[in-house]
């Protein structure tokens, strides 16, 4: 009975908290709100707390040593997805209700939900060097970015650079290439081009999918690539995956040498799930990896010292720390671009859309913010959201990544006409697909 | 003392046998209709709408399909997520060839290609019981599953290997797409969700739902008094398929915008599953106490947190959350294993009482 009355007064609790509902949180005038979709829970968490902690860290840096951006201070909070994209698009919401300048839905599902929403809310998204490739049409998609590289760059990269060490792209003739995916949206973005390069240099390409919930368990597809035997295998995993791959390749003694991974296949922990014998695992990437630059040296000493961030001490510098970092430095660079093209301090999402366009990074740039050597410089455009910048590979050699090429662009020429008919294509099956409204705004 | 019925007579049958016999449940009723049609459209912002509500009714619909085939019919199914699909997946399709065509009748049609599958995947229950056709419809699960990722035709060939939803009108006014407003959106399925609570009302109280109800608490007797199982069978995973599919397809049209196929994967099976078990398998009304307690409360709570100035990271909420929903749900059940709506029932009787309580 007792019992009965407890469950009355919690049903009670319960309605009287739904009654309260909505819940809206004002934001002072004077402040840059940035909303950072994250995971830290779920079977992705694995790639998710090391970016969630670099995208933290460095805004938080920037509000330590210089007050924020423009003498404007950044303040944020995040939103925990699970990679979940009815949760994203509740973090969306949530988002455009606090009025953030820009969204980073950190996972490709999350990202096709909102692209079509980012025109009619006039808030930008930044998906960077994920999500749908055509959004680099900047004419197509005004609102959504991503650079550095879209996957069919990334993928391009892996072949140039396979190609490279066969002696020339020619010599792939009659080869055989493994492609193991998750099978998402994610995974099977780059398959069109993977296939269509095929046909041009004639290789043989072998598909292993991996469906998102049985990510760890990738005895079946590993069995099948030891009976195919590929040449080399290509892998677009995230989370979960990408360990238990690195695993179950050396498991089955495949040449680690030739087992290449995308930049999101590039984790430290991923590599390291391998042991000793994930030596010579190849992956692409577009920062540095380690500590060993000013401004994550400021991070350390500001941030990480000062009991400010929720990173491990042997994890700092990781190359997945890093690509948060690398996120955050484009939405920071693209806050003080907006402010300097409009005059205001305090932007508005309309502003950071015209900022994020507009972004360059030269050489100089990344000198002056401390990460000389860190990154390539990255130009946006009007007509080019995402840019082909510059890639380079790295090899994990048991410990650590250390570069194993130099710093070399992706097959342009290739990507370009893709992803103009991609986006075409996009058009053609979301129809009415608007007209570009944002102007296209350049500097003066 | 307000909630009793002594002076109110029935002088007809037709009174006798109303949906809402007590005046106090009719006036409960309008003033629930009266919030949800005047007082949420006009105080309620676009993340209350979008994030809240259109889920929530969204949810409660394929907590009513679900509880028809299993709480009515009492037929286990694990395959509400790809029932829902197939819902979704046929207004994709629809639309896509008919792009000028009213989208909400669109939407209504799919249903019936769900239906379609539903009977086709309930012809075992002629043959099997219990946890043996949770089992196959199990399997529903995952062959339908895999067939929205790998039947390229069911999405339009996109690269993306997702459904995006085009912008769509419906009476004029713009419906689906980004540009449709949550308001409309939100009216669109309040009234899709209503109607099929009001109809499978009357469905439950007649010969059919009589049936499956027969069907559901002893399938022999049932025979024996000539109910044929295979007509109270399959027109259940019929119904139940039709409004599941009903529910994806507004899930995917008028709250996601697009749809990965792990959108209908197992575990929103489950979500609906639990929806209807906590709600109260049986009950129309439980469905939505089941859908507002698993969708609704973790919204609350999640930014309940922030609301209150206790300052902790987004993932720990989330952690928080799972615990507080995981133990909320144990503790209902253990209170009242028949779910919330069998609480709220005891709740009437009791006020029916209040104050002097007898016997």
């Amino acid at each position: 009975m007792m019992l009965r009355k407890l469950a009355f007064g919690a049903a009670c609790v319960a309605l009287s908290g739904l009654a309260a509902g909505a819940v809206t949180q004002a934001n002072a005038q004077d402040s840059i709100y940035v909303q950072l979709p994250t995971y830290r829970t779920g079977p992705y968490a694995g790639s998710g707390i090391p970016i969630a902690n670099g995208m933290a860290d460095y805004l938080t840096m920037l509000n330590e040593r210089d007050g924020g951006i423009g003498g404007v201070k950044i303040t944020f909070d995040e939103c925990e997805t699970g990679y979940d994209t009815q949760k994203g698009v509740e973090c969306y919401e949530a988002a455009k209700a606090n009025n953030t300048v820009v969204f980073n839905p950190w996972s490709t599902g999350i990202t096709l939900q909102v692209i079509p929403k980012a025109a009619v809310d006039k808030i930008p998204i930044l998906s960077m060097a994920y999500g749908l490739s055509a959004a680099a049409e900047g004419d197509v998609f005004p609102w959504v970015f991503n650079p550095p590289d879209t996957y069919w760059d990334g993928l391009s990269a892996i072949i140039k650079d396979i190609g490279e060490r066969e002696g020339g792209l020619d010599n792939l003739k009659g080869k055989k290439i493994g492609y193991l995916f998750l099978d998402a949206g994610y995974g099977r973005e780059p398959i069109p081009l993977l296939e269509q390069l095929a046909e041009k240099y004639g290789f043989a390409v072998t598909q292993y999918p991996v469906a998102g919930k049985e990510m760890q368990n990738q005895s079946s597809q590993w069995l099948n690539v030891r009976r195919d035997n590929p040449d080399y295998m290509i892998m677009w995993g995230w989370g979960a995956m990408n360990p238990t791959a690195v695993k179950e390749a050396t498991k089955i003694r495949y040449p680690m040498d030739k087992f290449y991974g995308v930049w999101w296949a590039g984790g430290d922990d991923d590599a390291r799930a391998g042991g000793a014998q994930a030596k010579g695992y190849r992956t692409l990437n577009f920062h540095g990896t380690g500590a060993d630059y000013p401004a994550l040296q400021d991070i350390k000493k500001l941030v990480v010292d000062a009991g400010k961030s929720q990173v491990e001490a042997d994890k700092f510098g990781d190359n997945l720390y890093n690509r948060g970092v690398y996120n955050s430095i484009l939405m920071a660079e693209a806050i003080r671009t907006a402010q300097e093209m409009t005059g205001k301090t305090a932007i508005t999402a309309e502003d950071m859309r015209v900022g994020l366009e507009n972004l360059n990074i030269d050489e100089a740039r990344i000198k002056e913010i401390g990460l000389e050597g860190f990154m390539k410089p990255v130009k946006v455009t009007c007509e080019n959201h995402s840019g082909h910048h510059q890639v380079y590979v790295q090899e994990w050699d048991g410990e650590k990544w250390v570069a194993a090429s130099d710093w070399f662009a992706p097959m342009t020429d290739v990507v370009e006409p893709l992803l103009k008919q991609a986006a075409e294509d996009y058009v053609k099956s979301n129809a009415p697909w608007p007209e570009r409204q944002a102007e296209c705004a350049t500097r003066s | 003392m307000l909630y009793r019925e002594a002076g109110q007579f029935k002088t007809s049958y037709a009174a006798d046998q109303a949906v809402f016999p007590l005046r106090e449940d009719r006036i409960g009723l309008a003033a629930t209709l009266f919030a949800a049609f005047v007082l949420v459209p006009v105080f309620a912002d676009d993340f209350f709408l979008s994030s809240i509500m259109i889920p929530f009714l969204i949810f409660a619909c394929a907590a009513i399909g679900l509880n028809i085939l299993t709480g009515y019919a009492g037929q286990l199914s694990l395959g509400t997520g790809a029932f829902m699909g197939v819902g979704a997946y046929a207004a994709y399709k629809l639309t896509s060839i008919f792009p000028e065509t009213n989208i909400v009748l669109l939407v209504l049609v799919s249903g019936f290609f769900s239906a379609a599958i539903g009977i086709v995947f309930g012809l075992p229950s002629l043959r099997i019981k219990g946890l043996y056709l949770a089992v196959t419809t199990l399997a529903a699960q995952f062959f339908l599953e895999w067939c929205f990722i790998r039947i390229p035709w069911l999405y339009n060939y996109n690269s993306s290997g997702a459904i995006e939803v085009p912008q769509r009108e419906a009476f004029g006014i713009i419906a689906s797409g980004p540009a449709a407003s949550a308001l409309t959106r939100y009216f669109i399925v309040l009234a899709i969700t209503l109607a099929v609570t009001v109809l499978m009302k009357n469905v439950i109280r007649g010969h059919i739902g009589r049936s499956w109800m027969m069907i559901r608490d002893m399938d022999i007797a049932a025979e024996l008094i000539g109910i044929r199982p295979l007509y109270a069978k399959l027109s259940a995973f019929a119904v139940s398929s039709y409004i599941c599919g009903l529910a994806g397809a507004m899930m995917v049209f008028f709250w996601l915008g697009a749809a990965e196929p792990s959108a209908f994967s197992i575990s929103l099976s489950f979500q609906i599953l639990f929806m209807a078990i906590l709600g109260g398998l049986g009950s129309l009304m439980g469905s939505y106490f089941g859908a507002a307690f698993i969708w609704i409360l973790p919204v609350v709570i999640r930014f309940a947190f922030p609301a209150l100035g206790i300052d902790i990271g987004a993932e720990t909420v989330q952690h928080l959350t799972f615990m507080i929903i995981g133990a909320l749900i144990i503790f209902f059940l253990i209170a009242e294993p028949h779910g919330l709506a069998r609480l709220w029932a005891i709740g009437k009787e009791k006020l029916r009482v209040w104050p002097f309580p007898y016997g």
